[in-house]
């Protein structure tokens, strides 16, 4: 398997083109920006809390702070990850470079897998910057690492997802644009299926509500590690994947 | 080397290549022709393992193009018609890439890429991005990549377009000191380069294969008579009935403007006339003004060829007309 070639190249084309730097500065700036407030109304609630002993019992910072901070997290991410995805295929279609990359002696599956790892670790090192907030509030206050860890673990998961999905969208036309909208459409519908499912009630809303993307994230930012939601991520992302190299092989013979 | 039967493409329902089938032997040169739209690049993207064929088979190397892509692709080096290249990287870096995923063992990396943009003559812009290069370094870098790591069969589409004639000819001394050790297919719509460079040509017209074989063989087999050039500066008609009377002619033709005085003999092939046209034209004091052989070119040929195809050949979807 030629992964690692590909998986370069696709990050040198990351770094060297400005959407990876904007996306990244503009992630940064706002995850930070939800760290701050919710740990300001936080520090105000636990701040009148004192006052009134009562109220104070039920506070704690996993479901204070975690997990409202997480589900934001997670709202970000459904915007942000199509657009490091929408290049990767439509790009290569729209200037032909895939002509020459599928003539190559190189596997589809290995240039998709290449691609998707490439958008993972960008993924990854966002991530990864984030974790300057945790550390920044771990100087002021007491954090707890279980959810902390567990919780990144859902976004990687959650992220992964995405990019998986996004992946698949651009590998159905050669406008970035709209490869971006569709990814945007599609995980969009899968988590309002999540809103479905509590006015549709009964077995079908159980049905449609293990389907929706987020419902499976609620127990990561509460500090649980359940393998039934880690296998759901996986398998989305495996069956995103698979259907993009359909989607390749597709193409190949409308030529 | 390359070896093709009965293939067909078809884009939904446009018939891009019908039927065609040829063969290439090992270390030679061979010039793909056609008009526009015959169906030469859509040839050349079935023999790269980038579209799959309708019907009929392609084999490579000796592998099937569909059945054993991998080991096709490892033998060749392709270079696609509009040059597709990544503009956002440079130029060493891109050709790297291309080693790097053909398989180029990291201890040969380097000197086969330095090796590459030198023959190719890009070592000069190896550190510029490729979006901010000339189409002619463009399709020079192209170049490169295909022949990054050494093929064996070398499918090139237009390689010389768009290039500054000294560069043209740089890039045909590079075609040319490839053969031997290399297969090379290339098509081009610039017929004295095939005559340069190719020892055999394919002609295709409107998706199928309507000749094939060398120069000469093409040349003897489209133009069976040999010609000689006439011209005389007194009126048509006479020359006309003179010059037909002449024992031994096949045909008259005016050339050029008509009234000229211009015309072309064809007699049997061999048998050279210009010794009976001057004595024609001294006896009946016609003022000779130029009496020469002409031979036919390849380009000659293959207007011949494919205007024959149009006005006598069933075009596709036609085929019952041929035979009425
Ligand atoms: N992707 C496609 N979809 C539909 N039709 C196509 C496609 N590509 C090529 N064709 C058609 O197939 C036929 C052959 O095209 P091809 O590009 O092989 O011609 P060509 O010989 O390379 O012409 P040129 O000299 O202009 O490069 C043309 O009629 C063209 O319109
Ligand atoms: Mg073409």
């Amino acid at each position: 398997m030629k992964v690692w070639p590909i998986f370069k190249k696709e990050m040198r084309l990351y770094f060297t083109s400005p959407v990876a730097w904007v996306v990244l500065a503009v992630f940064l700036a706002i995850m930070g920006f939800f760290f701050w407030s919710i740990f300001d109304y936080f520090g105000r609630l636990s701040m009148q809390a004192a006052m009134q002993p009562m109220m104070g019992r039920d506070l704690n910072v996993t479901d204070g702070v975690m997990r409202p901070l997480f589900s934001n997290f997670s709202v970000i991410l459904l915007l942000i990850t199509p657009l490091l995805t929408m290049r990767l295929f439509s790009e290569e279609r729209r200037s032909g470079t895939i002509e020459l990359l599928l003539t190559y002696p190189v596997r589809d599956g290995a240039v998709l897998v290449g691609k998707y790892l490439a958008a993972l670790a960008l993924y990854g090192v966002m991530l990864a910057l984030t974790l300057l907030y945790p550390a920044i509030v771990l100087y002021f206050a007491r954090l707890e690492w279980g959810p902390l860890a567990t919780g990144y673990l859902g976004l990687l998961l959650l992220g992964g997802t995405f990019l998986a999905v996004g992946i698949l969208a651009s590998s159905v036309t050669e406008n970035q644009i709209i490869a971006s909208i569709t990814a945007f459409g599609i995980l969009l519908a899968l988590w309002i299926m999540g809103w479905a499912a509590e006015s549709v009630g009964g077995t079908w809303g159980r049905v449609i509500s293990s389907v929706s993307i987020l419902e499976h994230f609620d127990t990561f930012s509460r500090g649980i590690l359940d393998t039934k939601d880690v296998v759901y991520y996986l398998n989305a992302i495996a069956l995103a994947l698979f259907l993009t190299l359909r989607s390749l092989e597709a193409r190949r013979w409308k030529g | 080397m390359i070896d093709v039967s009965n293939l067909t493409k078809h884009y939904g329902p446009v018939t891009a290549i019908r039927d065609v089938s040829f063969s290439v032997a090992p270390g030679e040169i061979v010039g793909f022709l056609g008009p526009n739209g015959a169906g030469k690049s859509t040839t050349m993207r079935i023999l790269s393992c980038f579209l799959p064929a309708t019907s009929g088979t392609a084999r490579v190397a000796g592998y099937d193009v569909f059945k054993d892509s991998m080991e096709v692709r490892r033998r060749i080096g392709y270079l696609p018609e509009n040059v597709p290249l990544y503009g956002e990287m440079r130029v060493a870096p891109y050709l790297d890439f291309v080693a790097e995923v053909k398989g180029v063992p990291r201890a040969e990396r380097t000197r086969r890429v330095a090796e590459a943009m030198e023959r190719c003559l890009v070592t000069e812009v190896q550190h510029r991005l490729i979006a901010t290069l000339s189409k002619g370094y463009r399709q020079r870098v192209g170049l490169a990549q295909a022949i990054v790591n050494d093929p064996h069969v070398l499918i090139l589409d237009e390689p010389t377009i768009g290039l500054d004639p000294r560069q043209i000819t740089e890039i045909r001394s590079l075609i040319k000191s490839l053969a031997g050790d290399h297969t090379v297919i290339l098509s081009t719509h610039i017929l004295p380069e095939v005559s340069m460079l190719c020892g055999g040509v394919i002609i295709i017209n409107r998706g199928s294969v309507v000749a094939q074989g060398t120069i000469d063989r093409l040349v003897d087999e489209f133009f069976p008579t040999s010609r000689v050039l006439v011209q005389v500066a007194v009126p048509a008609a006479a020359v006309r009935e003179g010059l037909a009377a002449v024992p031994g002619v096949v045909a008259v033709h005016e050339q050029g403007v008509p009234g000229d005085g211009t015309w072309l003999v064809e007699s049997p092939r061999g048998r050279d006339l210009r010794g009976e046209i001057f004595q024609l034209a001294a006896q009946r004091k016609w003022p000779l003004v130029e009496l020469r052989r002409v031979g036919a070119t390849l380009e000659e040929v293959f207007i011949r060829i494919v205007a024959g195809e149009d006005t006598a050949a069933p075009g596709p979807g036609r085929d019952g007309e041929g035979a009425a």
